[in-house]
């Protein structure tokens, strides 16, 4: 009787005594937390995919909070959430020029031949460390296996015929795919412009061409013709200036190669 | 002398996490970044220190029949301790949160781990021991060294951790396994220890 007795005082005395220290000890160390953190993440998204750049969704809020990170600078909320961001924090949000990920390849199975028959497990990774870097007969191609479909949080990529492709529709643009893909061939391109160019094999015209069906030669018919002068061949491929890009889409049709498509 | 024996015997020869195996989970899961990993050992010794002080005066003056209650109450050791321990970690988590706040984001969900660091715990049960651990000085030396030894193992697998994140390691040993891997070549490198001749 006497162990009960005396086991539940030392308990009880115990529990309240450590209760009160704890309660003491929070007044003593208690630090102002910025309401609008609170605010700003309960209007985040929550995914914590970490494609601002901060490690999660409570870091962006902080910095949002902070006014180190612009209102705008949460991709998969876009400008819904950056408007209701602005609001809470009355300040001017930027008109968000919205951006998606896209495969610069379409060097599907029938574009483009295989060289070799690879049986290893299925990863870009491991086959861009095998011969030719690729099993595809274009070094620059894209492999197919689906690692960027693998990191892709909202099932946005999808493997089509060898050549990943993404629904821009789907796409928060968190950069994990451009991250992962060991060939290079997912860049950022405008969501508003139609007109791209969906080759990135940097060899020169006649490899290019031997190699691949749709593959850009270096030919500069679209930098001749672009009316914007937005078109310039580097290493031996094709890129868009966007500012410059007025979406006339002469490029896509005087293309030689049909490499510059308007999707 | 005895003292350093103690101390180099509990932080070397019987490390709590490589020979013991205590205080697993922080030891795989803070110890990807040196700085993070240090930070955590720093604050499991400085715990330890704490906590086996408090539980220490505890069982000696409570719970034990020699105690103030006359009774025998050392069943309720592991109650009162974790109890103690667990008010201890927030106590710390509020300090680092108001005077280190950098430590404190890179701790992060670790911290409130510490709370259920069996590493923590299973000091506070060791030191109960009246024999081996007769005054508060022994059992503070011993706290302290085998908290060091947590704090060496854990930024020591941060090291070989940092160098093996930049090597080409096959793809069925990526991530945990080369970790686990890791630490049990570590755990045999510090059996060596075991052969130490302290004082003839």
């Amino acid at each position: 009787m006497k162990i009960m007795i005396v086991s539940t005082l030392l308990m009880g005395t115990l529990g309240i005594l450590i209760g009160l220290v704890l309660g003491f000890f929070s007044k003593i160390f208690y630090v102002e937390v910025d309401e609008n953190i609170k605010k700003i993440r309960d209007i985040l998204p929550g995914n914590n995919c970490g494609g601002c750049g901060y490690a999660g969704c409570d870091n962006l809020a902080e910095a949002i909070a902070k006014n180190e990170a612009d209102v705008n600078a949460c991709p998969v909320g876009g400008v819904e959430v950056a408007n209701k961001i602005s609001k809470l924090l009355g300040k001017e949000s930027k008109e968000t020029d919205k951006k998606v990920a896209f495969v610069s390849c379409d060097g599907n199975c029938k574009n483009v031949s295989k060289i070799y028959n690879y049986n290893g497990p299925m990863s870009c990774k491991m086959i861009s460390k095998m011969p030719n870097e690729n099993d595809k007969r274009c070094r620059y191609a894209c492999i197919g296996c689906g690692d960027c479909m693998s990191v892709c949080a909202f099932g946005a990529i999808k493997i089509i015929d060898g050549v990943a492709e993404i629904d821009k529709e789907k796409c928060v643009f968190c950069k994990k795919c451009i991250e992962v893909c060991p060939k290079h061939v997912i860049n950022e391109v405008f969501y508003e412009r139609s007109v791209r160019v969906k080759c990135s094999s940097k060899d020169i015209g006649k490899i290019a061409k031997d190699v691949c069906s749709v593959s850009c030669i270096a030919c500069k018919i679209c930098e001749k013709n672009c009316p914007e002068s937005a078109i310039k061949v580097e290493n031996n491929v094709s890129h868009i200036d966007y500012e410059k890009c007025t979406d006339c889409k002469i490029c896509v049709e005087k293309c030689p190669r049909k490499c510059i498509v308007a999707v | 002398m005895n003292l350093l024996m103690l101390f180099i015997s509990s932080s070397l020869v019987s490390n709590v996490v490589l020979s013991r195996f205590l205080g697993i989970c922080p030891f795989l899961g803070v110890s990807n970044k040196v700085k993070t990993a240090s930070g955590m050992g720093i604050a499991v010794v400085f715990v330890i220190f704490i906590s086996t002080f408090v539980t220490f005066i505890i069982n000696r003056y409570l719970l034990l029949a020699t105690g103030i209650f006359n009774t025998d109450l050392t069943y309720l050791q592991t109650i009162v301790f974790i109890l103690v321990i667990a008010a201890l970690v927030q106590m710390v988590e509020m300090f680092l949160k108001k005077f280190i706040k950098p430590l404190y984001e890179a701790l992060g969900v670790y911290l409130p781990l510490i709370t259920t660091n069996c590493a923590v715990l299973g000091v506070a049960l060791t030191v109960v021991d009246i024999k081996k651990y007769p005054t508060i000085k022994e059992a503070l030396v011993y706290a302290l060294g085998t908290s060091i030894g947590f704090l060496l193992a854990i930024v020591m697998l941060a090291t070989i951790r940092e160098r093996i994140e930049n090597n080409n390691i096959p793809e069925a040993f990526k991530g945990k396994p080369i970790v686990l891997v890791t630490a049990s070549l570590m755990s045999i490198a510090f059996y060596g220890f075991s052969m130490l001749n302290i004082g003839g």
